[in-house]
């Protein structure tokens, strides 16, 4: 299918599946069950996972294949963004333009910084990389806020021009839509003591993730992946062979920039406002920890990692004590207290020491990141045969392991 | 004139910061090939190691006034620190007053087995795994470090001062001729000067002089020949371990005057040392001291008024921009081997 | 898959059908609800967005003290703290109107992004009506600006920059907090009798947008009285060590230095000012002055000693005298042992404010809380007669200049009120040209 070999296509049907179904997926506790506190299905969460899941993939086509780090992803991210309000402001609400104009400016950005970076390796690579990204980042916040509006992040305005849009006369800001489908709409769907929110930004992001998946499916599998991987396992030989390996690595690159570009317009088309926290060396970290988290060389592996950091970061700083004591209010008293403090560490203001400590146990654990526990899931039930064994880690309740914390 | 010597007083004290951190960096990341992104976690357990012992040293009684009452309207407690109490009140404040320079002695136990616990509990079994495995779980521990500090100091800088005889600055423009306040520099900063050069002037002839450097020298260059000398080159870099966060340790100490202590110092300055050690060059101790230096001196001339109208923002940028050009015109950075982490 | 089922013909009929029933695009469409998460059983969910990570965790974490303590006294708990001095009797303990008050939390990580991201998750898991807190101007703005997109109400907590009801204004948006032009106006006259008229400023600036309005303000009030500005330099967000940016100041000219930072930055920067012994000298035959135009007493204690007899402004503190403050410092002080601090007071009176409004309104649309907050006068809540201005939803309000203790007595003593300046010397036009480039638009309930 699609050029794809039989496993592969297996892959991806099994991928779009889970796509489509996320609200679903994401919302498995009923609303009076207690636990849906962790429900994970409204509409700015899954298009964050979306979003940084195609961030991920496209940072593991360069990382995964070539295995040159890229310490900078996230200027392109941030260069993404600001092309997409850029477009909003001055041509139109529309989003396919914003897209398509974030990922043409991060591609070329990628083409200069890469041109320059990939001159060096190792190391030296990743802090050419990181030294371009920080230099973004300071520029955005400070002296180039005429354009970046700096600190608090590029907005919408009432008085922009808009020229394809036409003039309104709402005193209200227009919303970002495609073709007359406004990204914000959604449809909910009360079944199962369950509130299901079809958004229509997420389904948006979902079908570019599909492609974005499809698309490094395609390149993991082609001659130009092997090249890539030829690169990574010896690059000396590549060269005295007589192949310049360099337009190959510069392409891997590109791409890899078009990708975050693209995953950063799509942030800016969900929620119109770019902000320079987006270029920041922790955001560029934050996306190498995702691809590492998840599997570095892996195709599923940067989604995987995407989601757990983003749901850690939504879903856990948001539990608070209160919501603790009501957890555990069937405690005696004493004992509520004791337990309540214990989790409180690791939830609400506590939960960076869930997210520090994941990154610990999962690399020790896990080599090769969660990609391998599924892989070891699947051999430890194999013999019942489940083929839906990839089903079980985008699934939220598996990735919190509170029994953990107790002891 | 004024201005530029003015400015390379600043620059040699931001550089020998930035030279301490990547230091310690150095032994660890250049040398045992471990991409230690917990090293900026180090130099903040040093920063409240001093935070520490000042506590430790004020720990009081509590005594009711009844004169005097506190913000509900209650009778006031009285503080009483322990040491004024047991060594006199004048000796117990001394006391109080140089609970940095005291911490030092503190902190380099602490450091030493801070680092031998990281090393022989986790970053021992990372050896062989990829720089990606390395940079994950080191983050990790750099994230639960930093929790375990918020939680017990809170996140609001902790100011922790200087003693009293290092209050105030030393007006060096009147020596040489210039106005007075041309030139002037605070005490302490000579303090922190001076102490940075002993350190890496004691670490350089550690490695130089003694048959432990020797060895740990060899184990860099080549560990598997070593190894097959009958040397447990192993042990060796346990202790290296130890001696790289008491490097970073003491630099964080002798620091907080100058920064107050907060449990995210340490991100702050990890970025900056992993580029100062990259453009010293990956392995070289003299690259990483050297680097330090350079890019202090260079940021504080670009934060200078002359040269921030010519280019604005420059102060923001110049380290990067600085670290670009020396990597595009040096290969591996000021002093780097060939072959160290370039794959 | 096929390609078939996807014409072209076919997603332009959809997108049109689609377009029309969308004639007014709203966030959150869902049942017929007349506005943005109408709360229809026996509570109301509020949303506290809060730095819990990052330089400012510390605030977060008053402020949500302070939240929990609003909220208990809102549902009739504790006793009562301001709700017993506040003028407005609208409220009576039994929730906001009969519903009984919910919150969520959530962490802003003082980056705009992450602030959307959390008050997002509010709006649209957890049903919350009102979104309020923050700890800089930046996130405030952002957080804004959502809300107003959204349809709910925004109550601004910590934020000083004159922007976020100057140009960046909305409808849906109000502050309570004081902003940079306040600071300035407040603080120019003790400056002038404290220091004179013949004096030269060198501004340190942290270079965003929030230190830019501050800087501009303060150099217009202080210009206006007779004293020069000599430089204004623009430090980087964190800098850390400023001694660079410090060392040329002696020899510049200059007799005041004024840093206009906050934060870590401002706990660095006079930490480093004072270690180079500006204070114990000279210039032009007078003694070098310090100015940290926005104090924060929390940050204060970063700087320890070195804030002694260094003067600057602040929304309130707790050793007011009057019925309203020692009310909020006792049952704050009772339930958390310690006195509470100015972002503390600050987002108690906000959450307040909004449920006498919605009280008063007789509905949680935001449009008719807007309505019963614009205009409204009221005192009993710690700052005297207080105004919240129609034409930007910016609270005029006595403002506090204080001065660094000499002589500390315990941890929270830190500050010395020397003046409270009234409001009316503080007021500006709305058409001020600080303030100028924005529009407040309409109120938007939402769906």
């Amino acid at each position: 299918m699609l050029g794809l070999n039989k496993t592969d296509s297996k892959f991806l049907l099994i991928v779009i599946l889970l796509t489509l179904f996320t609200p679903f997926l994401m919302q498995p506790f009923a609303a009076d069950s207690g636990l849906d506190q962790f429900n994970g299905g409204y509409p700015d969460l899954m298009q964050k996972v979306a979003i940084f899941g195609i961030f991920a993939v496209g940072f593991n086509i360069l990382f995964g294949l070539t295995g040159y780090l890229s310490f900078g992803h996230a200027a392109f991210l941030g260069m993404g963004s600001y092309a997409a309000v850029w477009m909003f402001k001055l041509l139109t609400m529309n989003v396919i333009p914003a897209i398509l104009l974030s990922m043409i400016v991060s591609g070329l950005l990628a083409v200069i910084i890469g041109y320059i970076s990939l001159r060096r390796s190792g190391i030296y690579f990743s802090i050419l990389t990181l030294a371009f990204a920080q230099m973004c980042y300071k520029m955005a916040y400070s002296v180039l806020t005429p354009i970046t509006n700096g600190e608090t992040g590029l907005q919408l305005s009432l008085s922009d021009p808009r020229i394809l849009d036409g003039a309104t006369e709402s005193t209200s800001l227009p919303v970002t839509n495609i073709f007359g489908l406004a990204m914000n709409s959604s449809y909910k769907l009360e079944a199962l003591n369950r509130v299901f929110t079809f958004n229509v930004g997420f389904y948006f992001c979902a079908v570019i993730a599909i492609i974005a998946f499809y698309i490094a499916i395609r390149l993991f599998r082609s001659p130009f992946g092997m090249m890539l991987r030829a690169v990574k396992s010896n690059q000396t030989r590549m060269n005295y062979m007589g192949l310049n390996t360099k337009p190959y690595t510069l392409a891997a690159f590109v791409i890899s920039g078009m990708y975050a570009g693209l995953a950063g317009g799509l942030l800016a088309a969900m929620d119109p406002l770019a902000g320079a926290d987006r270029m920041l060396w922790t955001a560029s970290g934050e996306v190498v920890i995702m691809t590492i988290l998840g599997g570095a060389g892996t195709l599923m592996g940067p989604v995987l990692g995407a989601g757990v950091i983003k749901y850690l970061e939504n879903i856990f700083s948001k539990i608070n004590e209160s919501v603790l004591h009501s957890w555990f209010h069937w405690l005696p008293d004493g004992l509520e207290e004791v337990v309540v403090w214990v989790f409180a560490r690791f939830t609400g203001e506590g939960w960076h020491l869930t997210l520090g400590l994941t990154f610990m146990l999962v690399v020790t654990f896990l080599p090769g990141g969660l990609v391998e526990g599924i892989k070891r899931l699947k051999k430890l039930t194999k013999r019942g045969g489940k083929p839906k064994d990839k089903l079980d880690a985008p699934d939220p309740e598996h990735t919190p392991t509170p029994s953990k914390h107790v002891v | 004139m004024d201005a530029i010597l003015l400015q390379i007083l600043n620059g040699l004290d931001k550089g020998s910061a930035y030279a301490l951190i990547a230091l310690g960096l150095t032994l660890i990341f250049g040398t045992l090939g471990v991409v230690n992104f917990a090293h900026g976690a180090i130099f903040m357990i040093g920063a409240f190691c001093a935070v520490t012992l000042s506590r430790l040293l004020s720990l009081s009684f509590e005594t009711i006034d009844p004169t005097k009452t506190d913000f509900l309207g209650n009778p006031a407690t009285i503080k009483t620190p322990y040491v004024e109490a047991w060594f006199g009140p004048e000796f117990g404040s001394a006391m109080i007053d140089w609970a940095v320079p005291l911490a030092i002695l503190f902190s380099i136990p602490v450091m030493i087995a801070v680092g031998f616990i990281m090393e022989r509990g986790l970053i021992k079994h990372f050896y062989k795994r990829p720089h990606a495995d390395q940079i994950l779980v080191t983050f990790g521990l750099a994230i639960v470090l930093q929790e375990v500090i918020k939680y017990f100091y809170g996140a609001n800088p902790i100011s922790t001062p200087a003693p009293e005889v290092f209050k105030g600055s030393f007006d060096f423009g009147v020596m040489f001729g210039f106005d007075p306040n041309a030139i002037i520099y605070p005490y302490w900063r000579m303090v922190y000067f001076l102490f940075a050069a002993v350190v890496i002037g004691a670490v350089f002839s550690f490695l130089r002089f003694t048959t432990f450097g020797m060895v740990v020298r060899a184990g860099m260059a080549d560990r598997e020949t070593v190894g097959l000398l009958g040397i447990d080159i192993d042990r060796r870099f346990t202790i290296m371990f130890g001696l790289a966060a008491a490097v970073a340790g003491m630099a964080g100490v002798m620091y907080a005057p100058i920064l107050s202590p907060n449990y995210h110092m340490g991100m702050d300055f990890l970025v900056l040392s992993f580029v100062v050690v990259v453009v010293g060059g990956m392995g070289s101790l003299p690259g990483a001291v050297a680097a330090g230096f350079l890019l202090g001196i260079l940021e504080s001339f670009a934060s200078m008024n002359e040269v921030k109208s010519i280019l604005p923002g420059i102060d923001q940028i110049v380290i990067y921009v600085v670290a670009i050009i020396i990597l595009l015109t040096r290969p591996r950075g000021l002093m780097g081997k060939r072959g160290v982490m370039e794959e | 898959m096929s390609n078939s089922l996807l014409t072209r013909r076919g997603l332009l009929k959809t997108s049109a059908v689609a377009g029309a029933g969308l004639a007014l695009p709203t966030i959150f469409t869902s049942g017929a609800r007349a506005f943005t998460n109408d709360p229809t059983g026996g509570t109301v969910t509020l949303g506290f967005n809060v730095p819990q990570s990052g330089a400012y965790a510390d605030e977060g974490a008053d402020e949500l003290r302070a939240y929990e303590l609003a909220v208990e006294h809102l549902n009739g708990g504790g006793d009562g703290g301001m709700l017993n001095t506040f003028s407005s009797k609208a409220l009576e303990g039994n929730g906001i109107l009969g519903k009984k008050v919910e919150y969520v939390t959530g962490d802003t990580q003082t980056k705009s992004d992450a602030a959307r991201a959390s008050a997002k998750s509010m709006i649209e898991k957890d049903g919350a009506v009102m979104i309020t807190g923050g700890s800089s101007s930046g996130v405030a703005i952002a957080v804004q600006g959502l809300c107003q997109e959204a349809g709910v109400i925004f109550m601004a907590g910590l934020t000083h920059s004159n922007d976020t009801t100057g140009k960046d204004k909305k409808a849906n948006g109000f502050r309570h907090f004081f902003n940079a032009y306040m600071s300035a106006a407040a603080l120019a006259p003790v400056l002038k009798n404290l220091y004179g008229t013949d004096r030269t400023a060198y501004h340190l600036t942290a270079d965003y947008s929030w230190g830019w309005t501050q800087e501009e303000s303060i150099a217009a009030a202080t210009e206006a009285m007779g004293w020069k500005t000599a430089e204004k330099v623009r430090t980087p967000l964190g800098a850390g060590d400023f001694s660079s940016y410090i060392a040329p100041v002696l020899n510049s000219g200059a007799d005041v230095l004024v840093l206009n930072h906050y934060g870590g930055d401002m706990v660095n920067s006079l930490t480093n000012a004072v270690q180079f012994g500006l204070r114990d000298k000279q210039v032009n035959g007078k003694n070098f002055e310090i100015v940290v135009p926005l104090y924060s007493r929390l940050m204060a204690r970063g700087a320890g000693k070195n804030v002694a007899g260094i003067h600057g402004s602040t929304n309130w503190h707790w050793s007011l005298q009057d019925d309203a403050s020692k009310a909020f410092v006792k049952s704050f002080g009772t339930k958390y042992g310690f006195p509470p601090s100015q972002a503390a007071h600050t987002v108690y009176c906000q959450t307040l404010l909004y449920a006498d409004a919605v009280a008063r309104g007789g509905s949680f649309n935001p449009c008719s809380v807007a309505e019963a907050l614009e205009g409204f006068e009221f005192d009993g809540l710690g700052n005297g007669k207080t105004l919240y201005r129609a034409d930007d939803h910016q609270c005029f309000k006595d403002v506090l200049v204080v001065r660094g203790k000499e002589n500390p007595t315990s941890e929270f003593d830190l500050l010395e009120v020397v003046e409270v300046t009234p409001a009316a010397q503080v007021t500006y036009d709305a058409d001020h040209p600080m303030f100028a480039g924005g529009a407040l638009g309409a109120c938007n309930p939402g769906a």
